[in-house]
């Protein structure tokens, strides 16, 4: 990722992205093109021949976000922490076991595969390994065409002319049309895979971690790309990573998640300027720091042992067995996600203090 | 690229061509599929090709067997008594009678033209194995790919029969079955229901060691991405199943095809042996090999030719297997 985000963390010259930014403060009224509302995924742990339910893995709990048309929602946190679980939900790959996704405010939470499938040409997915989201016996122009030919659709001029169009989209050769995935390099396979994505003009994608596989080099390029295509296309993305500076170069708002809930929900700005729960705190503190200088100025907040397991989180604040401030009513009451300050939501009983977001950008 | 990349804002796209080659323009280029980088490496491959060849050239003796025998032999069940020596019944001159008219000699006692009879029990053998293999490939892979991909209890139904029928003996049971077969089923008679049932159960008794290979593979497929990605352009399971999943597993059960061939041509040798094969005037290598079981202190070469004949052909079909293995090998790719 390029280095001019990461060096620093406090006012650093930010990318300007035309519509996002103002968004979330400044018209807080337009309607949401994706509303969560208390979403739950348990994955059951079964045990013996009849499959009792002995347990369950608490992958998403309880969480609730919109995204505004046009805007990219980052969601940020460690492995495990339910975040693909989240995607994967939104995309209607997996079953919610609670809670209502709406999308256009339509409820969609719990279409079939029959009811779903006008709906996906709205909502895409690009993966998150470019070595196993390809069929590897398809050519590049059966993947591509593949949408046009599950949605029954022919695109003006044919099928094989919208291929190569997305092909020169995506900054492939369109004339490798014929050729398979094995035949390209890892950047090359996931821009496959985006424009495939693209293929039905979607008005969201959802990325899971769609750079985390590629050579940070190609990074770059990849995150350029989508960037690109989303002024182009006016696309809205939810960007779902762990690496905490393809989120900040990427999004105008960020969600952190940590055991399956958000802990913070804020634009970009406020959150890597001032965060203010502690978890958000511990991870941007861990972003490396090219400066030495400033590398022994900062302040490293090293968390102790290891993420809980999901299957019998920890009671009232899930983060309390790690954080340094927390105290006796963070073991009992569960910590409720709200806004402290416009557009920056938290879920701590013990929040950092509000800075002001002047001296936050300074 | 790690730079701040000043230059993809608007045309970024256009300028972002990775590292593909500038096409020469009115050149399609065409992909190397993965048959064709398989294909490629098998003609790497000497000894799978010699193996390929001959099993190429059985193959055409099985199907123009008359024709050969019209060329080159004597009806398979003509006898030649001019050919035996009377006081022993063994074949006259050496090497078991061959000579330019005989070239693979006579049989004892009654003196048919082994040459034909082997020729002809190309035809069963090759008949039997391939079909056997045909229907065991067809089981295997539909009950495997359900199992692999539904999982559950359907998984546990197919995976426990499997079981069943790996730990069955089933060799006694074709033995048993054979004896009670009537002689005329499915309008077929004779040596046509024995190998009709010969087919039926060699490939029944087959298709588990299929399934296990398919139901892993498909275990391992259905987890791929491209599969998530199929489901979330809208795709129904016969898409995902027909679509996605089968042609990654073609590789895995041509080579298990290619291997179970040779098998099943011992298989039959064997039940012939044991006269559970075809019926006697229809020829075949095991049923030759059982009779010469009574002469071969006179008469060796009529044990040695279908044995050799059966040799040959297991070695090359297990070379040619070996070979497709090989060249199929999807860690070896590229």
């Amino acid at each position: 990722m390029p280095e001019d985000n990461e060096a620093v963390p406090v006012g650093a010259p930010e990318k300007t992205i035309p519509l996002g930014e103002e968004a979330p403060s400044a018209t807080p009224e337009v309607r949401p093109l994706l509303r969560v509302e208390g979403l739950v995924k348990h994955f059951p742990i079964t045990k013996g021949l009849l499959r009792r339910q002995v347990g369950a893995v608490h992958a998403v709990d309880d969480i609730s976000f919109d995204v505004r048309p046009g805007e990219t929602l980052g969601v940020v946190g460690e492995s495990g922490c339910g975040k693909s679980t989240m995607g994967r939900l939104v995309t209607r790959l997996l079953e919610p076991t609670g809670g209502t996704i709406e999308f256009e405010g339509r409820d969609i939470s719990h279409l079939g595969v029959g009811g779903m499938r006008p709906m996906r040409r709205d909502i895409q997915m690009i993966f998150q390994d470019p070595y196993s989201s390809l069929n590897p016996r398809h050519t590049v122009g059966t993947i591509v065409g593949a949408p046009f030919r599950l949605q029954g659709i022919t695109p003006d001029g044919g099928v094989k002319k919208e291929v190569q169009r997305l092909l020169g989209l995506v900054g492939l050769n369109p004339e490798h049309y014929n050729r398979y995935p094995h035949e390209f390099s890892g950047g090359q396979r996931q821009r496959i895979g985006i424009a495939r994505a693209l293929a039905l003009k979607p008005k969201l994608v959802i990325a899971d971690e769609p750079v985390s596989a590629l050579d940070v080099s190609i990074q770059a390029q990849v995150v350029n790309l989508l960037d690109d295509l989303q002024d182009e296309l006016g696309l809205t993305y939810v960007i779902i990573a762990h690496d905490l500076s393809v989120i900040r170069h990427v999004s105008d708002r960020i969600a952190v998640m940590y055991l399956g809930k958000i802990v913070e929900l804020t634009d970009r700005r406020s959150l890597y300027g001032a965060p203010m729960h502690p978890y958000t705190k511990a991870l941007l503190s861990a972003v490396p720091v090219p400066d030495p200088r400033r590398r022994a100025q900062r302040e490293r907040i090293l968390l102790k042992g290891d993420v809980p397991s999901p299957i019998s989180p920890p009671s009232g604040c899930r983060f309390h067995t790690r954080c340094w401030k927390a105290t006796e009513v963070c073991r009992t009451d569960e910590p409720v996600l709200t806004a402290l300050r416009t557009g920056h939501q938290v879920a701590c009983h013990h929040p950092e203090p509000v800075e002001s977001p002047g001296e936050a950008a300074a | 690229m790690t730079a701040p990349l000043p230059e993809t804002s608007a045309t970024g796209t256009a300028t972002v061509v990775a590292d593909a080659e500038i096409p020469v323009p009115g050149t399609t280029i065409e992909g190397r599929s993965p048959w064709r980088i398989a294909w490629t490496r098998l003609k790497r491959d000497k000894l799978a090709l010699a193996g390929g060849i001959v099993v190429l050239l059985l193959v055409l003796v099985a199907i123009f067997a008359p024709l050969i025998v019209d060329l080159f032999g004597h009806p398979p069940n003509e006898y030649h008594e001019d050919q035996i020596d009377p006081l022993f019944g063994t074949p006259k001159g050496s090497w078991g009678g061959i000579n330019g008219d005989f070239l693979f000699g006579v049989e004892p006692v009654n003196g048919r033209d082994v040459f034909s009879r082997v020729v002809y029990g190309a035809r069963v053998s090759l008949l039997v194995a391939f079909l056997s293999a045909v229907v065991a490939v067809l089981i295997g892979t539909v009950l495997g790919i359900i199992a692999g991909y539904f999982g559950g209890w359907v998984d546990t139904v197919v995976s426990r029969v499997m079981d069943a029928l790996l730990a069955f003996p089933q060799l006694l049971f074709i033995i048993a079955l054979i004896s009670v077969v009537p002689n005329e089923l499915w309008g077929l008679t004779g040596s046509g229901v024995r190998m009709a049932v010969l087919i039926a159960v060699i490939g029944f008794f087959g298709w588990p060691y299929v399934g296990r290979i398919v139901r892993g593979q498909t275990l391992s497929l259905r987890e791929r991405e491209y599969v998530e990605a199929a489901r979330s352009l809208g795709a129904g399971r016969t898409y995902i199943l027909f679509r996605e999943l089968l042609p990654n597993l073609v590789a895995p059960i041509t080579v298990y095809a290619t291997l179970m061939i040779p098998t099943n041509v011992l298989t039959e040798a064997a039940l012939s042996f044991l006269g559970a094969g075809v019926k006697p005037p229809t020829s075949s290598w095991g049923q030759m090999l059982s009779k010469a079981v009574n002469t071969y202190e006179g008469d060796p070469m009529f044990m040695v030719i279908p044995g050799l004949a059966i040799f040959v052909t297991v070695l090359a079909f297990n070379l040619f297997g070996d070979g497709v293995r090989d060249a199929l090998d999807p860690k070896g790719s590229r």
